[in-house]
């Protein structure tokens, strides 16, 4: 079987999906005729028709709003926001009415809300956030965010099929970069549960997304050192597997998270966090983190660049944790 | 005063309303003696809307009330208990005391999405299960309130223009009570008739005496009909007014006291009473049996409430997510094998319907292809543009078609 592309698994997750389960319709903003504004859903008008794949107005708290709606109706609505940092015109539908709906009066929403994230492609400050802490501090949201097309495919299938309003971010650096064999049949990708993506016992080095992909390089230099690193892929951050997080960290003791999203109140505060509550005297130094800085994503490619956590930000951060 | 309705059906309206305010009346006495854990928001001189739009619907229909729609509540079949329950946090509640006020619904059998207390938002909501209902082949309508405050948020446009494009079988009662807490229409809008607001979105709306109770029951009637043929969205301005402060706590000392006396005048249940004795509908004992029965279930009620007990605090933890307590089940009227390919699958191509667009501004003819599925909508049974909206036939006294300009 042929590679299958990051992007190419989300189209197929949501076609296969869709195959499936009549109750699942796609609503978004140029999802239909043009396929989306990365291609995304591409084929999928032609094969469910103008029912299932619902082009609407400019209208992100009304897309959200109405995927609540169908939801509540008793279908599984698949709503896409055409570049994630859009997702903040929807901000209220998303944490007050979608997040709050079950615990507050028992009503499931079984909405999947995705989009693409993240930077490294020049998209400057509207169209490369990484917006996924304010949705991972709202109580009654998933929140996933996929490294691999393996995963992309089996955790957007589990979303759907989730009674739980799903927020899915697509990272948009690995919609055509990454490609791997897929199975040919039907498989999902459980949420809520990290990857150790590469073994190691001198320090842990948890990360997701793209700067999964940066932090596999960068243990691939340090090997070259003789240092080992452990690999995390959190895949799920809300709720986070802290069994895997933690029992990676009794087993290294060091611990380094890389994030794309910026420092202040990103997820590696979070972690070090749980580390230092559950597992304080497994640890031989003190945890370290590689962030984006605390500013918007500039666009200028030297900006950008600067801004961004890379293989080097790592290798560096990582020798000396080790040499701790 | 003309109405198709029966003389059972018009004692209901009255049973409805004189609940609605009797129910209050309660709530303001156990506020008093706070017994009432949060705020209470009173509808008095607004229960015409809330009753009367809320009965012109059929079993299968949704609504979403708003917070002063309790009387909305208590037609679709919630009984006193339920609200007063909410309002003093008991366990014994709809939502286990996990919200309060009307913060509560039922998606399975009654059809009540419960609000939230930002405003709007029930808007795009509903919009979406009228899409889904007509997905499913259900023929169901979806009705929501909002008031002239609500009325100047963003998801209003947002949602009521994406029900406009779908043609989405949505009943937007916009009740217009003059007040946004202490800020008065005029500052909200510098329209003088808010469903004004429909023409703008190529929908259809209407104006109507919201404290007249008939009037209000048959415009939403009308306009059920006409959301449920699939003509699309209509909006009602209802105009009624906030007779109390936004909350019990408010005693609205910046409404001026001759608005107070002149609306005191047209009192909605005043006139639904004066309605019933003129028509011969009922006499004094009918209404004596009426209110003693009203008496009877509030008082048992009451009493039901003030019993519960608190919810243990340990529930505080539980129920943030569905993790297989509830199923998720669509209710299929229309053979599945229609939405499945082979047969679902569609040309990916626009057809431009609005002839100003397709054929450039020198051509003015009506477009002479029609694609009634372009725009995600299922055929509706009238497949003219809607660049005109068409109006309802009219009843007497009752609707009062939108005119631009004044």
């Amino acid at each position: 079987m042929a590679e299958t592309t990051y992007l190419e698994a989300i189209r197929q997750a949501m076609s296969e999906e869709m195959d499936r389960d009549p109750a699942v319709v796609l609503i978004g903003e140029d999802v239909g005729v043009y396929g989306g504004a990365f291609k995304a859903s591409e084929g999928l008008l032609e094969r469910f028709g103008w029912e299932r794949v619902i082009d609407t107005p400019i209208s992100e708290s009304a897309i959200v709003g109405a995927a609540i709606g169908m939801g509540y109706a008793g279908l599984r609505p698949l709503a896409e926001m055409q570049f994630i940092d859009f997702i903040a015109c929807a901000f209220n539908q998303i944490t007050n009415f979608a997040a709050k709906s079950h615990y507050r009066w028992g009503a499931p929403v079984p909405l999947v809300l995705r989009g693409p994230c993240g930077g490294g492609v020049h998209g400057g400050p509207f169209h490369s956030a990484n917006p996924e802490m304010y949705f991972v501090h709202t109580p009654g949201l998933k929140v996933i965010c996929p490294a691999t097309a393996y995963d992309a495919k089996g955790l957007l299938k589990s979303a759907i099929r989730d009674n739980n309003p799903v927020l899915f971010f697509e990272h948009k650096f690995l919609y055509r970069r990454i490609k791997e064999d897929l199975p040919e049949d039907d498989y999902t990708v459980p949420i809520g549960k990290a990857s150790v993506r590469r073994q190691g016992r001198d320090l842990t080095i948890i990360s997701y997304a793209a700067m999964l992909h940066t932090s596999l390089e960068a243990a691939a230099e340090l090997a070259k050192e003789g240092i080992e690193a452990e690999v995390v892929d959190l895949r799920t951050l809300l709720p986070l597997d802290t069994e895997t997080i933690l029992a990676s960290v009794r087993k290294t003791n060091k611990l380094l998270v890389v994030h794309e999203d910026t420092r202040t109140g990103g997820i590696a505060g979070e972690i070090a966090a749980l580390v230092t509550e559950n597992a304080f005297e497994h640890l031989d130094g003190p945890i370290r983190r590689v962030t984006s800085l605390d500013t918007p994503v500039p666009y200028a490619p030297p900006l950008e660049e600067y801004f961004l956590p890379s293989v080097a930000k790592v290798v560096s951060a990582a020798r000396e944790l080790a040499h701790y | 005063m003309a109405s198709s309705l029966t003389r059972e059906q018009h004692l209901d309206l009255y049973y409805y309303m004189r609940l609605n305010r009797d129910l209050e009346e309660q709530m303001v006495r156990l506020f008093r003696q706070n017994k009432i854990v949060g705020g209470v928001y009173s509808s008095l001189g607004q229960e015409a809307i809330s009753v009367g739009t809320a009965y012109s619907l059929g079993p299968g229909d949704w609504i979403a009330p708003m917070i002063r729609n309790i009387g909305s509540l208590l037609v679709r079949g919630f009984k006193p208990r339920d609200i007063l329950t909410q309002h003093m946090a008991r366990y014994t509640s709809p939502t286990l005391g996990k919200d309060g006020t009307s913060h509560f619904g039922d998606l399975k059998t009654r059809h009540v999405v419960s609000p939230i207390s930002m405003l709007g938002d029930l808007i795009p909501v509903m919009t979406g299960i009228a899409m889904a209902g007509r997905y499913l082949g259900q023929k169901i309508v979806a009705m929501t309130w909002i008031g002239d405050g609500g009325a100047s948020t963003g998801v209003f446009h947002e949602a009521l223009n994406l029900a406009a494009v779908q043609k989405a079988a949505l009943v937007l009662i916009v009740e217009n009570n003059h007040w946004a807490y202490s800020t008065p229409t005029e500052r909200q809008t510098a329209l003088r008739d808010l469903a004004d607001r429909a023409k703008a979105y190529g929908i259809e709306g209407a104006i109507v005496d919201g404290n007249d109770v008939v009037a209000v029951e048959r415009t939403a009637r009308e306009a059920v009909a006409h959301a449920r043929a699939g003509h699309g969205p209509v909006l009602i301005e209802a105009k009624t007014m906030r007779m109390r402060g936004h909350a019990q706590h408010d005693p609205a000392e910046y409404v001026p006291k001759e608005m107070i006396e002149e609306w005191k005048r047209c009192d909605p249940l005043d006139r639904h009473e004066k309605f019933l004795t003129e028509n011969k509908l009922w006499n004094a004992k009918t209404k004596q049996e009426i209110d003693q029965r009203i008496a009877r279930e509030l008082q048992a009620d009451v009493e039901f409430a003030e019993n519960s007990p608190f919810p243990p605090p340990e529930l505080a933890a539980e129920g943030v997510y569905c993790e297989g307590c509830h199923t998720i089940e669509a209710d299929w009227k229309r053979p599945k094998e229609e939405v499945m390919p082979p047969r679902s699958s569609v040309v990916a191509k626009w057809q431009i319907k609005n002839p100003n667009a397709a054929e450039g501004p020198s051509k003015r003819t009506p477009a002479s292809t029609h694609s009634p599925s372009g725009n995600g909508a299922r055929p509706a049974p009238s497949a003219k543009t809607s660049a005109k909206p068409k109006h309802a036939k009219k009843s007497k006294g009752a609707r009062v078609p939108v005119k631009a300009g004044h």
